[in-house]
């Protein structure tokens, strides 16, 4: 008993020292924003607190229109995901057309081939179609998802086939069975696909990158990429407050929601 | 007869938007990617024309991507194993009835939800010669200062440590969620007969979390040829393409030497890479997936 005590207690001994030190960095970001530059490296507990890094972060740089953009990207993308996945992967689980099984699988390529592996010829389609440097030329390919088509489709097989049929009965159409059976059952599977496609394309770097080249459609990433450059010669006061603004919603949404976010990474990283 | 097709019809109108975007934004670019793999670059002299393999055998002359490729494999490698080492134990310690688990588990997964450029802002003060964090404890104990980034034999390391900082608590969730699945008669079973922790964990716990582990290490490696972000922070690629990966030299060879044509040549290179992965990937799961 003595010795199954103490094997307890190591284990919660560097189980927390592993989280201290895991989360260190993160800390040291909290320490660093917070207080006057002077202090980023000297660790005094009565080091005074300051504001003064946020402020002159938002007035140095557009981080409100950043905000604003990514938060614009960010939801296009989820809306139009969510309309477009839902009729495809309707489509898959129902309807036994020739050549779906292959259709389906054609799909299942961008799983692999994500858009950011092909920005240079994607590059190009953008700009014959006059998309260069617009908030739609971010999110546009990322809208029919292999993935949110996967996974709704699996949710949708197990939705038996008599509640549409009931469904059909009463009167409903196409689109009513959709939204009256389908949609509302498959719930969870929308939640965890909406917190994993937010959390993706709040911190989607390189496509944003290259397809714009002003304020106005510059994501957070790509901003913070640009002022954060030693270029800038802003000091790490200022450089850690514009990351933890860039993170902060995403940051509080996970620690509010935390069990959520994790379950719906489990969920959709297994299926 | 009309009826008969009706069903078809639906099926395909409902698919139509989501065929055109994935067509135009996936698979068209795909295939001129192919096509321009076989042309030269236009300018305004030289308009661009057919060349044959001549992008395909330049490839093999290149040192910087010969390096970018052995990069990608060295940071692949060097990534994936402690990953999934920490991974396994960080599950462990949150499985466990321990005090606090739910504020540990947040420790451990709150790198993952953060965008690679702000973990990269955060590391890029760390490894910051003389001012930088780690320079300053290392001159305290009397060590000399070093560039930890500036130094090719350093570089790539300092990088493969940012990944894992933020990989392990992702792929400690697929752990869990596995260890949540053991039974607990096997638990209660092994301490009957008094069999040890490590016994336990040896002979019942790391078998189970086989399958697992093959699902991390297939996406880990899909991810480190993915996931370039945090060079264009830290290093851009250098000094002298140590720190080069394949993709972010795409982008270089793209966009800032302007020659697209050899860039989707790289690029049909990363596809072919990636196409292996996910066809050892496919054959590996089929035969799990057949039990289900």
């Amino acid at each position: 008993m003595k010795k199954y005590y103490k094997n307890v207690s190591i284990e919660l001994l560097s189980a927390w020292i592993l989280a201290i030190f895991w989360i260190s960095p993160l800390l040291y970001a909290f320490w660093a924003a917070f207080h006057p530059n002077e202090y980023a490296i000297n660790f005094k507990i009565l080091a005074p607190l300051t504001l003064s890094n946020f402020f002159e972060v938002w007035n140095q740089a557009p981080f409100a229109r950043y905000f604003l953009n990514t938060f614009l990207i960010v939801s296009s993308i989820l809306i139009a995901q969510f309309v477009i996945c839902t009729l495809a992967a309707y489509a898959f689980a129902r309807y036994e057309f020739f050549g779906s099984k292959i259709l389906f699988a054609i799909i299942l390529i961008q799983l692999m081939v994500v858009p950011e592996i092909l920005i240079v010829e994607n590059y190009k389609i953008m700009s014959k179609l006059n998309l260069v440097d617009t908030i739609l030329g971010v999110g546009l390919p990322y809208m029919a998802s292999a993935f949110g088509i996967f996974l709704l489709r699996q949710t949708f097989k197990t939705i038996p086939k008599e509640l549409e049929e009931a469904a059909r009965v009463e009167g409903c159409k196409l689109f009513g069975i959709l939204l009256r059976v389908y949609v509302p059952l498959a719930k969870p599977t929308y939640l965890a696909y909406a917190l994993v496609s937010v959390s993706y394309h709040w911190n989607n770097f390189l496509w944003p990158l290259v397809i714009t080249n002003s304020v106005n459609t510059r994501p957070l990433t790509v901003g913070l990429a640009i002022f954060g450059a030693p270029e800038s010669g802003v000091n790490w006061s200022i450089i850690s407050a514009a990351t933890l603004l860039s993170v902060s919603p995403l940051l509080l949404g996970f620690i509010l929601f935390q069990k959520q976010f994790i379950q719906s990474f489990m969920y959709a990283g297994i299926k | 007869m009309f009826k008969n097709n009706l069903p078809h019809i639906y099926a395909w109108l409902l698919l139509t938007p989501a065929l055109i975007l994935m067509g135009t934004f996936t698979h068209l670019p795909s295939f001129t990617t192919l096509v321009s793999s076989f042309f030269s670059t236009g300018t305004k002299k030289f308009p661009s024309k057919y060349i044959g393999l001549e992008n395909y055998e330049m490839i093999f002359d290149d040192p910087i991507f010969l390096e970018a490729v052995l990069n990608n494999a060295w940071y692949a490698v060097a990534t994936i194993i402690p990953s999934v080492f920490l991974a396994i134990l960080m599950a462990v310690f949150v499985d466990s009835k321990i005090r606090g688990r739910v504020l540990v588990r947040m420790a451990y997964f709150t790198p993952t939800i953060l965008p690679m450029i702000a973990v990269s802002n955060i590391w890029l003060f760390f490894y910051t010669p003389e001012i930088g964090l780690i320079d300053q404890i290392a001159i305290n104990l009397g060590f000399t200062s070093q560039n930890w980034l500036g130094d090719k034999d350093t570089v790539l390391n300092c990088l493969i440590i940012i990944t894992i900082w933020k990989e392990a608590g992702f792929f400690m969730i697929f752990y869990l969620a596995a260890l949540q699945n053991i039974p607990p008669e096997l638990k209660e079973a092994a301490m009957l007969e008094g069999s040890s922790k490590f016994y336990f964990f040896r002979r019942i716990t790391f078998p189970l979390l086989m399958p697992i582990t093959l699902f991390v290490v297939i996406n880990a490696t899909l991810n480190s040829f993915k996931l370039v972000d945090h060079l264009f922070i830290l290093t851009k690629g250098g000094p002298d393409n140590a720190s080069n990966l394949i993709l972010y030299y795409i982008y270089e060879t793209a966009f800032s030497f302007l020659d697209s044509s050899y860039a989707a040549t790289l690029t049909i290179f990363l596809l072919l890479i990636l196409a292996i992965i996910s066809i050892v990937q496919f054959i590996l799961f089929d035969k799990r997936i057949h039990y289900r």
